[in-house]
């Protein structure tokens, strides 16, 4: 197969590189050491491997490299930070569990926290509907959710 | 108590939430060899020829093995992760000329990269003889078509199997004359009932990956939660010693009993012993979905004899359990069914518990959580459903009158004692919780869609009676902080913490003074695994008991140091004190390495001749829409006794999730398999697990009672929490609709189309 020339974004860093035209954006970021990406089903059911397009959360398993040509892309690599003081508060329910579905949850929310300040339960549930987690029962996600978002209304008023 | 009790967050939890590199593929090398598995097409067949020579003319192909490279007339082996002699069958080859299941290996197949296996799979050319499939469950015992016909198949344990007859396991066992007791009864319920080969579907599909190590010994590093059992299996499966193996964990992505058995690691062994290279397997969803460990089918017969008083005299239970074509952990399943279903009844004064567990050419069964209580108890919990509705009897006020007790002498349940148990409180606050005389049984909410409540009780074991085994090391490093060497395997649930948590609340230090070593053939010490609800209680109890040990080792040093008798000495966790005179645990540290010779070190094994059980109660309330036949549950309450709780938020969670996965098995996740034997459900698309907008919410209460031989009082709890929402949600639809539905899952289709609903 012939190779493409593409320019893509991660995490702030342009990686220029000739790749397979069916490769998925899942394998691109993995193989630049993205790790945090996952995949849980191969059909764009579990939402493992959300990552943002130009700030945009897509299922980069359904997504092929070449169409992040030109594009910013950013996974859990690139959002240490917020993950980090989100993250705290899913710990504090011992709600990440196995782990492995947290990137993705993480960075759905993170997008979600942008466009929405703060939701609403039906908005928390229904933004985050396409991130299965089979270990917590979603319950101490949600607490974890919403306690973050408390905390951020309570530091948003004493600023 | 200090840690043990508390809510601490798990040791590992900020690395999981930041997305670090900790899981198998995370950390594989990256010149792994992609291994993948040509599978067959046919339910039944034998392999006649196998062409693999234009697959390896492929570049970057590194080896085929096929049924050829493996003596058919080995030693055959089981992929159950148990203790020595297993009592599942050796039925198994690496490769079989004979395959089994839609989905069973025709060949290993490795190569540089995915795309040049996956175009080398399709260059090899297969001849079958396709022979005719066992596919029904009800009729393979004693069926012509024999799904293991071979000499070599072998069963290590009297668990009644009997290859020429497919039958994986039968069993009987029984007290009082329970058609005596039928026959004084003013009631017996009768009926059959039927749940399906569900998926664990964790999100983390099997995985794993060898290389060579610096003495020539094959290094394997899987996602399992039985690194001691696995080392067994794979030396089994590739006829190597075992001394040759190791085997050890990363962080893994769920288990919940699917990485029980070592669905996927021998291949890979396979194909690093014999190239020396590395090399790695992951199973895509579908093959997670087709060719692994799901639960066992059940259709369990139960009857039910009780007075016009609700007192329950008797339970019968047949339960024909489907192992598939391997009989991974069909003879242990099937037990529980009954033993863990019929002991909650305590005025029964008869039981009979028989039961079949057959081979059929299905993909093989093994262990899901629950492990054939959740069967049981959906058939025996529903039977008693049933009853009070016949009754006219509210069913917690029928529980009241039949639950077992605490000092209850258990007949189904070998006999034991019931030394702790809290049911009657779980039983109250559900109850109050749910607010139940409000609800039950239905309220019209007059817009087509009815709510409505139904209830289930639950219990499971803590640990394998006499069997399972668990271990602890502790060590005192530079400066006084310790490590935990343990062979259990925390799969997310978080035992790395919980462990800790009991050897910092006897050690009295922080969680931060230990550091957890997770499971390795090489270094921890012998554990079972992590599976049958035993690492809290057995494992745990290690831990308790080596931190102990440690101690006197810690005073036994200070007192050298001190120069005083090891007798009069203290350690408070910061110093060994002696009147006036003491010395830190930092001092000490360093003293024991210069200069002395007692090991500030200890390790400790131990296992439990009794098997204390974790109760629950659980109520659904249910939102039916009438029209459509569309069923959320909107609240689910549960209380659950596990002892002490050692860390209640990670207990919570555990029930928690364990609850909808019940829900999924209750209302969404099917299992169905057409008339050649492939199986429909083969992604995230067909095959429903809940996601977070089926359920509304989920309350989670703790009735703790006290077990004195489980650390700090405490039980199991990993298991028992997914056996509730089957009967409960079963009984709040009827509760909407008028109907019994017997076969899981309730579909909206099912539902909508009730008799008594149209």
């Amino acid at each position: 197969m012939q190779k493409v020339n593409i320019i893509i974004e991660v995490n702030g860093k342009k990686i220029s590189e000739a790749i397979e035209p069916d490769m998925t954006l899942f394998d691109f970021v993995r193989a630049h050491g993205c790790y945090s990406v996952k995949c849980g089903c191969e059909t764009s059911n579990c939402g493992l491997c959300t990552v943002f397009l130009e700030d945009k959360p897509v299922l980069s398993c359904s997504v092929l490299a070449v169409r992040a040509d030109e594009k910013r892309v950013t996974t859990l690599e690139g959002l240490q930070e917020e993950a980090a003081e989100f993250g705290a508060f899913i710990a504090d329910q011992g709600a990440e569990q196995c782990g492995f579905c947290n990137p993705g949850l993480i960075m759905n929310a993170l997008a979600l926290f942008r466009e929405i300040e703060f939701p609403t339960e039906e908005e928390i549930k229904e933004y985050l509907s396409g991130n299965l987690c089979r270990c917590s029962g979603y319950e101490g996600q949600l607490r974890g959710i919403q306690d973050f978002l408390s905390w951020k209304k309570e530091k948003g008023v004493r600023a | 108590m200090k840690t043990v009790n508390q809510s601490i967050r798990k040791k590992d939890a900020m690395q999981l939430v930041t997305g670090q590199p900790v899981y198998m593929d995370d950390i594989a090398p990256k010149d792994c060899l992609v291994v993948k598995l040509l599978r067959s097409p046919y339910a039944n067949a034998i392999v006649k020829t196998i062409q693999t020579e234009n697959a390896m003319k492929l570049p970057g192909m590194e080896a085929i093995y096929t049924w050829e490279d493996i003596p058919q007339d080995a030693k055959r082996y089981t992929q159950a992760g148990q203790t020595y002699p297993e009592p599942s069958p050796y039925d198994r080859l690496l490769i079989d000329r004979h395959v089994r299941f839609v989905g069973d290996v025709v060949a290993i197949v490795a190569g540089q990269d995915e795309k040049t296996v996956d175009q080398a799979m399709k260059l090899i050319k297969v001849e079958y003889e396709v022979l005719e499939p066992l596919l029904d469950f009800h009729v393979a015992k004693d069926n012509k078509i024999l799904v293991h016909p071979e000499d070599n198949w072998e069963s290590l344990c009297p668990v009644g199997a009997d290859n020429k007859r497919n039958l994986c396991a039968h069993d009987e066992s029984s007290e009082g004359d329970i058609e005596k007791v039928f026959a004084e009864s003013d009631v017996v319920i009768d009926h059959v009932y039927h749940t399906k080969a569900c998926q664990q579907t964790m999100m983390e599909t099997f995985r794993t990956f060898c290389t060579m190590d610096a003495y020539g010994r094959l290094n394997v590093v899987s996602s399992t939660q039985i690194v001691f059992h696995c080392r067994r299996i794979i030396a089994n499966a590739l006829h190597i010693p075992k001394s040759m193996i190791r085997v050890s964990k990363p962080r893994i992505g769920g288990g919940f009993g699917a990485k029980q058995t070592s669905v996927c690691e021998v291949y890979p062994a396979y194909v690093t012993w014999m190239t020396k290279k590395p090399a790695k397997i992951i199973f895509t969803r579908e093959e997670s979905m087709t060719a692994s460990s799901p639960r066992h089918e059940m259709e369990m017969h139960v009857r039910l004899g009780a007075t016009k008083e609700g007192i329950v005299k008797g339970i019968d239970l047949y339960t024909l359990s489907n192992t598939g074509a391997y009989g991974e952990h069909g003879p242990t399943t099937v037990g529980l069914s009954g033993h863990k279903s019929i002991p909650l009844y305590g005025k029964a004064e008869a039981f009979r518990f028989v039961n079949d567990v057959v081979y059929t050419n299905i993909m093989s069964a093994g262990a899901y959580r629950g492990y054939g209580a959740t069967q049981g108890l959906f058939a025996v919990e529903s039977a008693v459903n049933e009853l009070a509705a016949k009754l006219h009897m509210d069913p917690f006020v029928l529980r009241e009158k039949n639950i077992i007790h605490e000092g209850d002498v258990m007949p189904a349940y070998y006999g034991q004692v019931n030394t702790s148990c809290a049911l009657d409180k779980c039983l109250q606050t559900v109850h109050d919780m749910i607010d139940w005389d409000h609800k039950y049984p239905v309220r019209d909410m007059g817009n087509g869609k009815v709510r409505s409540v139904g209830m289930g009780m639950a219990m499971q074991g803590s640990g394998i009676t006499s069997v399972d085994v668990g271990s602890a090391t502790l060590k005192v490093n530079d400066d006084g902080f310790y490590t935990l060497s343990i062979g259990a395997a925390d799969m997310g649930t978080g035992c790395d913490t919980i462990l800790a948590q009991i050897a910092a609340e006897v050690l009295d230090c922080t969680m931060e003074d230990i550091t957890v070593l997770g499971a390795d053939t090489d270094s921890s010490p012998y554990d079972s695994g992590s599976y049958a609800s035993s690492t809290t209680y057995v494992t745990g109890k290690a831990v308790e008991k080596c931190a102990l040990q440690l101690k006197e080792q810690i005073c036994k040093l200070g007192a050298e140091l001190l120069g005083c008798d090891v007798t009069t000495v203290e350690f408070d966790g910061k110093n060994v004190s002696t009147g006036a005179k003491r010395i830190s645990l930092e001092d000490i540290a360093t003293a024991s390495m210069c200069g002395h010779s007692i090991a500030l070190e200890a390790t400790v094994t131990n296992t439990s001749e009794i098997s204390p059980p974790p109760f629950m109660v659980g109520a659904a309330e249910v939102e039916v829409d009438l029209e459509t036949g569309e069923t959320k549950v909107i609240d689910y309450v549960a209380a659950v006794d596990c002892g002490t709780p050692i860390n209640p938020n990670l207990a919570r969670v555990q029930a928690e999730g364990g609850i909808l996965q019940g829900i999924g098995m209750a209302l969404s996740e099917n299992i169905t398999y057409d008339a050649l034997g492939h199986v429909a459900e083969n992604s995230l698309m067909q095959y429903k697990i809940p996601s977070r907008m089926d359920i509304g919410h989920i309350r989670v209460a703790f009735e703790s009672s006290y077990e004195k031989e489980g650390p700090f009082g405490a039980k199991s709890i990993g298991e028992v929490v997914i056996n509730t929402p089957l009967p409960a949600v079963a009984d709040a639809i009827y509760n909407a609709v008028g109907k019994r539905f017997y076969e899981l899952p309730i579909t909206p289709e099912m539902v909508a189309m009730s008799d008594k609903n149209v």
